[in-house]
């Protein structure tokens, strides 16, 4: 037995002092192979008596059991540090850049267009659209501007040469009001809708483009007046300037298609170069500033889209989608809206997960 | 229009101030688009006494003046003026002020080293007039240390945008009865200034015309004197931003600034014989004021004499027989002219004059008589002359409109309740005549009050549109409802799945070059602009490529290394009739570098063809089309790389989107290098999904995976290198469609090993079992349908 034990201290000693994976396997062949001086120990079982077995059996199954827990516990040692040699191998420089994924974004006139459909959808405005090339007679006549009305030659209209089966000259709408006509000719009243889109007017300097785009606003019902113009003007500015001090003036005006004729002032101060909505036009520091016009409309435009005049009435306003857009997120040129610089697309667009929603609020945080 | 406070005082009583005014006007729809206070620009001028004036030591030109400020000692001003002299009294700068006509402050300094503290000014340094031969005098009474802007009485003018529906306000004193009606002062009666009129008017003045000119009036003054006109009237004028010409001429501008009341003066000595309003003939032409000539034609108004046309009616008068200097006797004309008529031939003949503006607009029919008067009164009051007795051919319109007026309406329209004596008095101030009844009977200058709605505008502007509260519109019960339409979804859903592949969304002008357009298009009829803003911008466009090509080379001149963009938009086609044909499109453009030259990858990339498939499906594919069903076909346009484009297709007329390399002609012709790709969607040939009837369902179908997994087997065959992959997976796919769930091309290999004329294609079919695992035999047996049916196009296992 003392011969067991001084094998099973030497092999121990061995087995720890393995410098590698294939050295242990050397001292677990030599212990517990089949020609191992364990399994040799083993085999001389058989030989013996059953007392003699009882007795000696528990020592050598122990000391198998010793080396080969030690076996098993250095070859994870040394697995481990394996490993962590070839891992220490395996550094890579982290500081270089990781592949690139293109960012895209949403052109601003298309966040504020889906803003405002999301405001007015809850208060129940449904969006309408209509052509961009337009007839004379939905442009104007039917918006009581004939022929030799002032108004006409006022709104730069761009022309093409061709005239409509009926006669009817065709040209570039100039306004979205047209899409009053269409949906009121095609829905009846009542009627609560907004028309976004690109509308244009032979005009091109530092502030103007020959395109541009306007939403127009309809509420056709049988009680409207001006207060309810006023209100949802308020409305709507407060939820899209996140802003309770939004204050409205209304001034009287002239547009052909409404009457009364209010044009729609907000109050704003100067920040640095920069305008900001809010607070009262009049106090210190504040002005007022256009943003659009607006009226009840006209009977004879509600005669022209068939709707009954004398059961029914509403407003109507008109406001550039730029402008607010430019005044919302603090643009100041408005060609760049469409010159397609991805530098200005990127600066100024928005990540397609902005999705305007009420509860998140309709405008996107810098 | 602009116009001096000093002006309309002439015409209303008032004691408010400036900014009460110009509140009030604004309140009342009269738009202040600015205010001018020369008491502001003159700030720091002041009216000095020249005591000393000494030769400058070091200077011939200039001179050394001691001049009396009115207070504390005397200030020493070196000037050059050749006018300036001992004794006299002028205008004087002090350091501090700023030079109305350049902007510079003035400061104390050294002059040829000679201190200087302040200016002695020139009207044109103040911008009172062209004046620079040498300083202001002023007169001897005028008061030394006065400010210099209340000495001349400059008053603040008012600038004022007049919508196209007053033209009662066209003059000055509809502004004030405007102003009187909202309650800041009175309206003073017109002061028209007594003359003796004898003799019937030597000229014969008849309308032939009595459509475009139904009323023309006239007086001939003989014996007058022409001239400058006195400083009062010069003052107003330059307020009103009119260079005074003559007394005459200065008197019919008055006229019609003052009172909306445009009137003409004709030298009688170069008229012959009368003076007739009628249709011009064609070809006709006239050197008018402004010296250009006019050719007009048979649909216009003219003045003529018996011998030629004087003036065009309502718009402008002819040089020749335009009054001058040595002018002694005279023609006037006060005349009625269509508002219609002269606004279409305005616009025909390109001319816009003062005259017309109002003219188109309607001018008080009422006020021709007492314009006549008041003209005649002031010409024989300044420049003397005797007037003959009025002649008056034809008459201005004279039915006043009468409204049946429903005060609640202010209410029901206007939202704000106006109690019925306030709405009279209002209506009546602004000269209404209110029976009894509430019969409203119009001025006949107010021809835009059509009815009781103009009432209604009429009494809330001038009560006050702030006082209308807002009301919140009724709204529905519960949460607001969905509103959206089919179309606007896609769109939307459409926009932010390109945005979120990568791609910057652009918006470019709707039209191009006509050159661009003819070169994206096979059509013919394509909407180009009779007057465009530029040659740049005048077809409709027919394709959204073009405009994203001209982006992605402003970029690239631009420096970018890369343009990814898209644009969702309309083009623009004939449709039937003549009418608009505009289709919902979405247009996509990739240029530049894909991947730039990396540590990873070695060289920067360019965009493929396959960029733009990938593109193309994966936009179809959120817009809702059935992307398992497109056929990839050829004929994407003569723009794209023959070779390197195609077009995706529901059925074998339906073109859903094309996409592919731009061809390298079209990229020459934009002067761009390459390669570039792009991709348009055609979003009308996208088919609508069916709408389903009865209740909306969200419902979607049970999930039911399959219970057995599917395995997969992989065959390589060889097949002639110009047949299509989707040929080869196609049939494979049809081999066994019980079985065969999908079949991929993991590999095209040509080169070593694959003979002349043919490619290696490798293709992963997955197999689906169905009630029980496949035993080998049955795999074997597809196997074999698999190879048979690939033979049918050529194919041949690889072994």
């Amino acid at each position: 037995m003392t011969e067991l034990t001084d094998q099973k201290q030497s092999a121990l000693a061995a087995i720890k002092a393995s410098p590698t994976l294939d050295a242990l396997e050397e001292q677990r062949v030599a212990a517990l192979g089949k020609k191992g001086w364990v399994s040799l120990a083993l085999k001389t079982l058989g030989q013996m008596g059953p007392d003699e077995r009882k007795e000696a059996a528990p020592a050598i199954q122990a000391v198998r059991g010793e080396v080969a827990e030690a076996i098993e516990a250095k070859k994870a040692k040394l697995e481990a540090s394996a490993l962590e040699a070839q891992l220490a191998a395996e550094t890579i420089d982290l500081t270089l850049p990781a592949p690139e994924q293109p960012k895209g974004s949403i052109h601003p006139v298309s966040q504020v267009m889906d803003e405002l459909a999301e405001i007015f959808a809850d208060l129940g405005f449904s969006v309408a659209t209509g052509p961009e090339i337009e007839d004379d007679w939905h442009n104007f006549t039917a918006l009581n501007m004939d022929e030799s009305h002032p108004a006409r030659a006022m709104h730069d209209t761009f022309y093409f040469p061709d005239k409509a089966s009926d006669g009817a000259s065709m040209l570039l709408r100039t306004h979205t009001s047209p899409v009053q006509i269409r949906s009121m000719k095609e829905q009846g009243a009542p009627i609560r809708l907004i028309a976004p889109g690109r509308v244009y007017r032979s005009d091109s300097d530092a502030t103007h483009t020959p395109m541009f785009h306007q939403v127009e606003g309809l509420v056709v019902d049988e009680d409207i007046h001006l207060g309810h113009l006023k209100w949802t003007l308020e409305t709507f500015f407060k939820a899209f300037f996140e802003r309770e001090d939004i204050v409205l003036r209304l001034r009287p005006s002239y547009f052909p298609f409404t009457e009364p004729s209010v044009e729609v002032d907000v109050g704003y101060s100067n920040e640095g170069d920069r305008r900001v909505v809010g607070g009262h036009g009049d106090d210190d520091g504040h002005d007022w500033m256009e943003l659009g016009g607006s009226g009840m409309v006209n009977r004879r435009v509600l005669e022209f889209a068939g709707i009954d005049a004398d059961k029914y009435q509403g407003f109507a306003f008109g406001l550039g989608i730029d402008r607010i857009a430019m005044l919302k997120y603090g643009m100041n040129d408005l060609r760049a809206f469409f010159d397609g610089d991805p530098r200005w697309l990127a600066h100024y667009g928005f990540s397609p997960f902005d999705q305007p929603t009420l509860s998140a609020g309709v405008g996107v945080r810098p | 229009m602009k116009f001096s406070i000093t002006w309309l005082k002439d015409h209303l009583e008032t004691e408010a101030s400036l900014q009460e005014i110009t509140d009030a006007l604004n309140a009342i729809g009269l738009e202040v688009e600015g205010v001018e206070d020369p008491s502001e620009s003159l700030a720091g001028f002041r009216v000095a006494h020249v005591l000393t004036a000494e030769k400058h030591p070091d200077a011939d030109k200039l001179q050394v003046l001691s001049v009396d400020t009115g207070e504390g000692d005397p200030v020493q001003v070196v000037c050059g003026a050749p006018n300036a002299r001992a004794g006299m009294k002028g205008v004087l700068g002090l350091p501090g002020a700023v030079v109305p006509s350049n902007g510079m402050e003035l400061r104390k300094a050294a002059i040829r080293g000679v201190e200087s503290t302040g200016m002695m000014c020139s009207a044109r340094e103040l911008d009172l007039g062209e004046d620079h031969d040498g300083i202001i005098e002023l007169p001897d009474d005028a008061s030394v240390g006065h400010s210099f802007a209340d000495y001349q009485g400059s008053s603040p003018i008012i600038d004022v945008a007049i919508t196209p529906n007053r033209p009662d306000c066209m003059g000055i004193y509809g502004i004030a009865r405007d102003l009187a009606a909202a309650g800041l002062g009175t309206l003073k009666p017109v002061a028209i200034p007594s003359f003796d009129a004898s003799g019937d008017c030597p000229v014969e003045v008849r309308t032939d015309d009595p459509e475009g000119c139904p009323a023309f009036y006239g007086r001939v003054i003989k014996g007058v004197t022409n001239g400058p006109s006195p400083d009062w009237l010069q003052q107003r004028l330059k307020s009103a931003g009119q260079k005074p010409i003559s007394l005459l001429v200065d008197l019919t501008n008055y006229l019609m600034l003052a009172f909306g009341r445009p009137a003409h003066v004709y030298d009688l000595a170069k008229l012959q014989g009368s003076l007739c309003a009628r249709k011009a003939e064609t070809g006709e032409e006239l050197l008018a004021l402004n010296e250009k000539t006019y050719t007009l034609d048979d649909t216009m108004t003219a003045i003529a004499d018996e011998a030629k046309v004087v003036g065009i009616g309502g718009i402008m008068g002819g040089e020749e027989t335009g009054v001058q200097d040595d002018s002694t006797d005279v023609l006037l004309e006060i005349a009625f002219f269509d508002p219609a008529t002269t606004g279409v031939t305005g616009r025909k003949l390109g001319l816009a004059t003062d005259a017309r503006t109002r003219f188109e607009r309607g001018v008080d029919p009422e006020f021709l008589d007492e314009g006549l008067d008041l003209l005649t009164g002031l010409i024989v009051e300044l420049a003397g002359g005797t007037a003959s007795e009025a002649i008056r051919a034809g008459s201005p319109p004279s039915e006043a409109k009468i409204v049946a007026f429903d005060t609640g309406l202010t209410k029901r329209l206007g939202g704000v309740e106006v109690a019925d004596d306030e709405q009279r008095a209002i209506l009546e101030k602004l000269g209404f005549e209110v029976a009894d009844d509430w019969q409203v009977t119009c001025p006949l200058r107010r021809n835009d009050i059509e009815g009781p709605a103009d009432l209604v505008e009429e009494v809330v502007r001038i009560h006050g549109l702030d006082k209308v509260e807002s009301v919140a519109l009724p709204r529905v019960d519960g949460v607001a409802r969905p509103t959206a339409s089919p179309q606007q979804m896609l769109e939307r859903k459409l926009r932010r799945a390109a945005a979120g592949s990568g791609l910057d969304e652009a918006i470019t002008w709707s039209f191009l070059p006509e050159d661009v357009a003819e070169h994206f298009t096979a059509t013919d009829d394509l909407w180009k602009l009779s007057n465009p803003i530029s040659e740049d911008m005048k077809v409709m466009r027919p394709s959204l490529i073009p405009g994203l090509l001209l982006a992605a080379k402003r970029n690239a001149d631009r420096g970018a290394g890369v343009t990814r963009v898209f644009e969702l938009g309309r083009r623009y086609f004939k449709g039937k009739g003549d009418a608009s044909d505009e289709r919902a499109t979405l247009g996509v453009v990739l240029a530049g570098e894909k991947t730039q030259r990396g540590w990873a990858n070695g060289k920067a990339t360019s965009f493929d063809a396959y960029d733009a498939k990938a593109a193309a499906i994966t936009l179809l594919e959120a817009a809702g089309a059935p992307t398992a069903r497109l056929m990839v076909m050829g004929e994407a346009g003569e723009q794209f790389h023959p070779g390197q484009s195609a077009t995706l297709r529901l059925g074998p007329k339906n073109v859903l989107a094309r996409f592919g390399m731009i061809h390298p002609a079209t990229l020459k012709a934009f002067d761009m290098d390459g390669p570039v790709a792009a991709v348009e969607l055609f979003l009308d040939a996208i088919p609508a999904k069916k709408a389903s009837k009865g209740p909306v369902s969200f419902a979607r179908p049970s999930f039911t995976p399959p219970a057995l997994q599917e395995v997969t087997r992989d065959f390589a065959f060889l097949v002639p290198a110009d047949l299509a992959a989707e040929d080869l997976l196609k049939t494979v796919r049809g081999s066994d469609k019980t079985n065969i769930t999908a079949a991929r091309v993991f590999d095209v290999f040509t080169g070593e090993g694959v003979p002349e004329g043919k490619k290696s294609i490798a293709i992963e079919v997955t197999l689906q079992p169905q009630e029980k695992s496949f035993k080998d035999k049955e795999l074997k047996a597809i196997a074999d349908t698999v190879v048979t049916a690939a033979e049918k196009v050529g194919a041949e296992l690889r072994g």
